[in-house]
């Protein structure tokens, strides 16, 4: 009889589990396509239509390429809910359920599938920026920061959706509660100044966790001051990330046990 | 015992769904819960497979209490629920070897377990397609192969055939009683009386949360009541003739008199309707069925009521 705990088990389980929801969203071709598509129209739509009448003090394209970043991780991770809902809606669960696997894995799959398709689509969105005339100025080190930063900021975000995509009751619904995600990069400073906007919104923008992230990831990547923004982003996100873990999952224990 | 329920009880708030079940399950034997919707077939399926909990009673399957030990109750079963448990934009090799992997055999064990099983279950020709081609089915051979992946001691299937064909239906019960033959043992539910009839050594009928009856397919007849006799007649006047003499039950030219199945009584009755010179078409005995069996004791459990 085999062994079903210990330490070597959970790695090949967590393995097992990667690879499925890689293989799964690598054969959701729209889905993909949307990720990674959608924030490359948005760039262009910053840089070449509202660009011009945009004054942010630098070439807007060096401005508005972290936003877009951002905005293009907080897509990948949004799919993370509704590939976790297909799962609970779906017999799959109970089949993963009645395994003798750790609760974590099932998840954790799911969230590292998300982090590589936004670590794909990350490197196309720089790409093309840099094909429309972004230079960024930074060094190596500040690039791995970025990526450092970028990280955790995804794997947050990721955690976040899979907890929604645990509540919700259908995958449309797991899309319809991530749908915040997507809104929040707008209330930031991710397109255009903070100081343009009016001072209730102001409020939101400041003490929300993109504008920290994005100034962090701007200053790093284009040479703009940081200030405080980088121990602030970086409380944001591993805090979220820790918050969302836990809260993911005990839902989905809660979620599978009754 | 390899499946033993003691005073199981569930109720979802407030609702009982399970009103003291008690089960034994011999091992390499086929146990079907057979029941109409809502009778709690599928919450007791869940309770055994660990994925619900008990709010009463005790219940261990392949030696371990689902309560206390869930995770080597895990390691002796397997479940095939209402709906396929399939990814559909894996292949079907690829759930497969999935789920042999995650069952610890191995990458090689896992890949040559999926290969006997894809040959054993007819999906050779379609394992390197999406499981989205699949037909109704193919999933269903598909996923009751990913529930033996490891050989588990019982598997639970839940409404194996509901939904299918009769030609896949009668696929997927060849599958079951192939297993039947390797010795493990299968707990399954139905609403078809005619699936717990052919593959099932023990039928437990449920309804409305408690076992309203238990026995083999026979036994169970057998409760109902014996044989009946069904005489068919040319006319009206010939029917109520026979009826006067032999008793029974009429329907428009058919005359239902009991019987013991014997050709003894059939020798008799004929015997008595010839020599009064009453002309009978046609003559057949039937065995009760287990439909018989089903209406009764759900007509008797409706009259009375199950108290809470």
């Amino acid at each position: 009889m085999t062994t079903h705990t210990g330490p070597a088990n959970a790695l090949s389980d967590c393995l097992t589990m990667i690879g499925r929801s890689i293989r799964l969203s690598r054969r959701q071709v729209d889905t993909l396509l949307m990720s990674i598509l959608l924030p490359l129209l948005m760039m262009a739509l910053f840089v070449y239509v509202f660009g011009g009448a945009i004054n942010t003090g630098t070439g807007y394209l060096n401005y508005v390429v972290p936003g877009i970043i951002l905005l293009c991780s907080g897509y990948g991770a949004a799919s993370t809910a509704m590939s976790v809902a297909q799962d609970m809606s779906s017999g799959m669960i109970d089949r993963l359920r009645s395994l003798p696997i750790r609760v974590f894995a099932v998840l954790n799959g799911h969230v590292v599938a998300s982090v590589a398709r936004n670590a794909v689509s990350t490197a196309v969105v720089i790409g093309a920026a840099v094909a429309m005339g972004f230079r960024p100025g930074a060094g190596l080190d500040d690039w791995l920061l970025s990526i450092g930063l970028l990280l955790v900021y995804v794997l947050a975000l990721s955690w976040l959706a899979a907890g929604l995509g645990t509540v919700a009751r259908s995958v449309e619904s797991a899309s319809a509660l991530s749908f915040f995600m997507l809104f929040l990069p707008y209330l930031s400073s991710a397109f255009v100044p903070v100081q343009t906007m009016p001072s209730f919104l102001r409020g939101i923008s400041e003490n929300q966790p993109i504008t920290p992230v994005i100034e962090t990831i701007r200053g790093l990547l284009t040479g703009t001051p940081i200030g405080d923004n980088g121990w602030i982003a970086l409380v944001w996100c591993v805090g979220l990330l820790v918050v969302s873990f836990a809260i993911a999952t005990w839902l989905y224990r809660r979620r599978t046990r009754s | 015992m390899i499946v033993e329920v003691n005073g199981l009880r569930k109720a979802y708030g407030g609702k009982v769904v399970l009103a003291g079940i008690d089960l034994a399950v011999p091992e390499g034997s086929v146990c079907a819960l057979l029941g109409p919707n809502g009778a709690g077939k599928t919450t007791t399926v869940r309770i055994l497979t660990t994925l619900t909990r008990p709010d009463a009673g005790k219940v261990l399957v392949a030696g371990h209490d689902v309560v206390r030990e869930p995770g080597k109750v895990r390691a002796g079963i397997s479940l095939t629920g209402q709906h396929a448990a399939v990814d559909d934009q894996q292949t079907g090799r690829e759930n497969l070897v999935m789920v042999g992997r995650l069952m610890h055999l191995g990458r090689a064990g896992a890949r040559r377990q999926a290969a006997d099983l894809l040959e054993r279950f007819d999906l050779t020709d379609a394992m390197d397609r999406r499981v989205q081609t699949y037909s109704g089915g193919m999933r269903r051979r598909l996923d009751l192969a990913m529930s033996l992946i490891a050989a588990p001691r019982v598997i639970f299937l839940d409404e194996p055939t509901t939904g299918l064909d009769p030609a896949s239906r009668t696929t997927m019960w060849d599958a079951i009683k192939d297993l039947v033959r390797t010795g493990t043992t299968i707990l399954l539910t139905t609403q078809y009386l005619e699936e717990a009839d052919r593959l099932a050594d023990q039928i437990v009928l449920i309804d409305n949360g408690q076992v309203a009856a238990r026995g083999t397919a026979d036994a169970l007849k057998a409760q109902v009541g014996g044989h009946r006799l069904d005489l068919t007649f040319d006319s009206t006047g010939a029917l109520t003739q026979a009826m006067d003499l032999l008793g029974g039950l009429s329907d428009a030219t058919v005359l239902s008199v009991p019987s013991d199945g014997s050709a003894e009584h059939l020798r008799q009755v004929l015997n008595t309707l010839y020599t009064n010179g009453i002309h009978v078409v046609s003559a057949s005995s039937h065995r009760p069925t287990l439909d018989d069996v089903f209406l009764s004791i759900t007509e008797t459990t409706a009259r009375q009521g199950v108290p809470a």
